[in-house]
């Protein structure tokens, strides 16, 4: 048996079909929401936001064009609303955040080497990385965009999204470094 | 500066994470495939992304789920949605008209509108003759149900069955009615067909086919036509 096609499903949510909106919610709620929490940090607000990409979807079920895949819709959505929400934010607070965040692996490149876990220390780094560092990776390995949906989803050209992927493997590699991982590349 | 190798090599490089994810094209993953071959580097290269790979995966996994209150929060949204905003939207005739009319090409416009003109010029001419030749009733203004007997339609006469072709703009079809001295007299029928009277008298019925086959010569605008009561 084959489950119904995302896109047949916006069809029914078009409609007003509440059913269909829960399927497609149970299908991809968990990865939208880890999305939106790499991106916002915040547990409760990524929950909130994660409601509101779908009911963006609800109301605007009747306008999608099947041009992408409804993952990729979802995603961008997800990404505009978590923007606006950072954007809500003090500023102070973002810096202060990232700042913090940059700082851990590097701040005790012995300790980590102590736990003799490379995977774990990758893990530490991939959550040091500038949160736009941290989209792409999430959006390329984890997401599985080709290079087009994340230029669809980020909104930018598709080179900028080699090259932003590339820069941000080589930032991930410069932290593994301080943190004591040299795996000789670059 | 960059030679065309070390270009290509770079370009190689940038398409690893997706050759790893299994996204990329077939033509662009046979080119990885091939350069992981022939590249010792390239190769080490890839098992580095495949292991930023695993442990990004393992980094989203360990992030865990949201709880029911997110399905719930939706579901309320969805509620309000159906209480308030659906309600809300007044249904606009004039934009679901313009909306739909903007979808035909001006020709189909216009012989729609040649249509509607001769459908009402028709209704008229019924209703005219219903109010001035009521029969039995001398009064002008005796009421009569919207649904006219068929023999207002005109009994006598000799008829045809036309079809026009697409192309066929209103002023061709005018040019063609007037030229067979033919009138519409209902229509369209399922088919896009016409009821055409072609005499206001019965006509033999050779003469009948002999102007039916007049009409069958101007293919450019006539698809179908043939003799009916």
């Amino acid at each position: 048996m084959q489950a119904t096609s995302d896109e047949a499903l916006i069809g029914r949510i078009a409609t007003g079909d509440k059913v269909a909106m829960q399927v497609l919610f149970a299908r991809h709620h968990v990865r939208v929401y880890r999305f939106v929490l790499r991106l916002v940090r915040d547990q409760t607000k990524a929950e909130d936001l994660i409601s509101e990409v779908f009911l963006d979807v609800w109301r605007q079920a009747g306008k999608f064009e099947a041009r992408s895949a409804v993952s990729t819709w979802l995603l961008a959505i997800a990404r505009y609303k978590a923007l606006s929400a950072l954007r809500r934010r003090p500023d102070e607070e973002l810096d202060d955040e990232t700042a913090a965040a940059i700082e851990d692996p590097g701040d005790d490149p012995e300790t980590a080497l102590e736990k003799k876990d490379k995977g774990e220390i990758l893990r530490k780094c991939l959550t040091a990385l500038s949160p736009e560092h941290r989209e792409i990776i999430d959006l390329v390995y984890y997401h599985e965009k080709s290079v087009e949906e994340v230029a669809e989803i980020v909104g930018i050209p598709e080179n900028t999204v080699k090259t932003r992927m590339f820069y941000a493997r080589k930032r991930l590699a410069e932290l593994l470094k301080a943190a004591g991982v040299e795996r000789g590349w670059p | 500066m960059m030679t065309k190798n070390e270009t290509e090599r770079r370009d190689i490089e940038t398409l690893l994470p997706w050759h790893a994810a299994g996204t990329l094209s077939r033509r662009d993953a046979q080119r990885v495939e091939a350069a992981l071959k022939e590249d010792r580097d390239l190769a080490r290269q890839f098992e580095l992304v495949r292991e930023e790979l695993g442990e990004t995966i393992h980094l989203n996994e360990t992030l865990g789920a949201p709880s029911a209150r997110a399905m719930e929060r939706l579901l309320a949204g969805i509620e309000a949605e159906g209480t308030k905003g659906r309600k809300r939207q007044s249904f606009n005739l004039a934009a679901f008209i313009g909306e739909r009319m903007s979808m035909f090409s001006p020709r189909t416009l216009a012989w729609s509108a040649v249509t509607a003109v001769l459908a009402i010029v028709l209704q008229a001419g019924l209703l005219a003759n219903l109010y001035i030749n009521e029969p039995g009733s001398e009064v002008p203004s005796a009421y009569k149900t919207a649904s006219a007997p068929t023999r207002s339609l005109g009994p006598v006469g000799s008829y045809a069955l036309i079809g026009f072709t697409p192309q066929a703009s209103a002023a061709d079809v005018t040019k063609f009615l007037e030229a067979h001295k033919a009138s519409i007299v209902e229509g369209p029928k399922p088919g896009g067909l016409y009821r055409i009277r072609v005499s206001t008298t019965a006509l033999p019925k050779n003469d009948l086919a002999a102007i039916v086959k007049q009409m069958q010569n101007d293919s450019k605008i006539v698809r179908f036509v043939a003799a009916t009561e």
